[in-house]
């Protein structure tokens, strides 16, 4: 498993996704603590590459071998790519939580959305 | 958390806290639901030896010229085929055949048993059985503080606590006392991961002790979150999951575990829903795709899963469900809608794990 890191060229959302965005794209995955508190994830189920995805709002779901956990869309938009590897080793979502274990690549709607996001220093802060 | 204050912990709590356990509320304990990670400790009971600190899990002892008619009325099982030493596992039903819980019996001596609860039901068990106890013979304890319970689990088990006891080890089902690592504790070869193993029931003064003793000689602590999938592979029920009061034991597949000419509670219950069948039976299942099944979802068609996992050893989705009787038999295709999709399944035989050979079919 990774070491807990947060890295500080994200954007954080308070259900513990993260956001990078690149122009009106952006790339989100769960972050380092999410990881952590759900346990070896097990099972990960992909969105569908043209899927609609909503700020504040489940797109897909992680599993772990006692609990299922949603995760949450940072930032609204259409999913353009997904990261489909997770399907078969869904431990690289534990293993590498900002890299190789990201989920989707959105091309975001309402790009100003990411003003509501925390930065790193706040989101850590918020995990007390 | 709230609750955090109102928790009971068990005598090695600062063993799991030092082990960096996960510590979880689980039925009114504070209680490790992994150290390494659940599916390491589940394989390490497969292949090699893991202990389990289930000091959480409650004990009634019952004692006295009429102990054993006592338990004979309140436990399904003929408690008077054990002999001492001997163990048994029995349901405790309401008049209705209601599941009241499952447990396991000792026989210490002729007219002394000691009776496992569950945490959760361990109050209540107590007061059904002192509640029956005031026409015989016998003396019902509550003696859940004075033990703390250790199960050593998997093939390599017997090798390590032989290793550090002071003699030959109790037979499946069968208890004696003994020392381990300098400690006096009753010694059971019972257990609940389906590989072989002990159970251990120690003065919680001494509890730490011997669990130091265990991880030292290799035993892999183990938390309850492999505890329920070693379970689930089993096919062992679950007391509040696969079962309760609402259930009898014939739907439930614990016949096997019921006598009704022994008069038990529940006995007229029982036996009619023997004669008569059940609309609904407990079953094993496995999904044949992707997909982790989890209790309450609903089966197409009529039924509900009631406990559910990925299983560490097989790497599918498996679980225990409640299915109309007609479709309960092994083979048959079910689906299951876990949260909006529906995921293919099979209707397997128990246990789940080790599967059976394909030559013995």
């Amino acid at each position: 498993m990774a070491d807990e890191d947060y890295p500080n060229d994200l954007l954080y959302h308070p259900e513990h996704d993260w956001a990078r965005v690149d122009g009106d794209v952006a790339t989100f995955g769960i972050t380092w603590y999410a990881q952590d508190q759900l346990g070896e994830v097990v099972f990960y189920e992909p969105p569908e590459v043209g899927a609609t995805v909503s700020k504040d709002q489940a797109y897909s779901e992680v599993e772990s071998v006692k609990a299922v956990s949603e995760v949450i869309a940072p930032l609204s938009g259409e999913v353009v790519e997904a990261n489909s590897g997770l399907g078969d080793s869904p431990e690289t979502i534990n293993q590498d939580p900002y890299g190789d274990g990201w989920m989707v690549r959105v091309r975001l709607s309402d790009p100003s959305e990411r003003d509501s996001l925390m930065d790193a220093e706040a989101y850590r802060a918020s995990l007390g | 958390m709230a609750t955090a204050g109102t928790l009971r912990r068990t005598p090695l709590y600062e063993r799991h806290v030092a082990a960096g356990a996960r510590l979880v509320p689980f039925a009114g304990w504070e209680m490790p639901v992994q150290y390494e990670g659940i599916r390491p400790e589940h394989v390490a009971v497969r292949t090699g030896v893991g202990v389990f600190d289930v000091s959480h899990m409650g004990q009634v002892e019952t004692c006295g010229r009429q102990a054993d008619a006592l338990l004979q009325r309140l436990l399904t099982n003929d408690v008077r085929r054990v002999p001492e030493g001997g163990a048994q596992y029995a349901l405790i039903c309401n008049e209705e055949g209601g599941i009241l819980d499952d447990v396991f019996t000792y026989r210490l001596a002729e007219e002394h048993f000691l009776t496992v609860t569950n945490a959760a039901n361990h109050e209540h068990d107590l007061a059904w059985l002192a509640g029956h106890a005031g026409d015989v013979d016998a003396q019902v304890t509550d003696r859940r503080d004075d033990f703390a319970m250790l199960a050593v689990q998997g093939p390599l088990a017997r090798a390590l606590v032989l290793g550090l006891g002071d003699g030959p080890l109790p037979p499946r089902f069968h208890c004696c006392q003994r020392s381990l690592a300098g400690v006096p504790l009753l010694m059971a070869g019972t257990g609940y991961t389906g590989e072989d193993g002990l159970e251990l029931l120690i003065d919680p003064d001494h509890a730490p002790a011997v669990w130091d003793a265990l991880v030292l000689a290799g035993a892999v602590p183990c938390g309850l979150g492999a505890r329920d999938t070693l379970r689930l592979e089993a096919c062992f029920h679950l007391h509040g999951n696969d079962m309760d009061e609402h259930r009898n034991p014939i739907e439930a597949g614990l016949g096997w575990a019921c006598k009704e000419e022994t008069g038990f509670v529940g006995a007229e219950a029982v036996r009619a829903a023997r004669e008569r069948g059940t609309p609904e039976r407990l079953a094993p299942f496995r999904l044949t795709g992707p997909g982790i099944p989890r209790p309450g979802n609903p089966v197409v068609g009529g039924g509900v899963v009631t406990s559910g996992t990925l299983s560490p050893c097989l790497e599918v989705g498996i679980g225990l469900g409640y299915l109309p009787a007609e479709r309960a038999q092994p083979g048959n295709e079910i689906e299951i809608d876990v949260r909006g999709r529906v995921r293919p399944a099979v209707v397997e035989r128990k246990p789940l794990y080790p599967p059976p050979r394909k030559d013995d079919a």
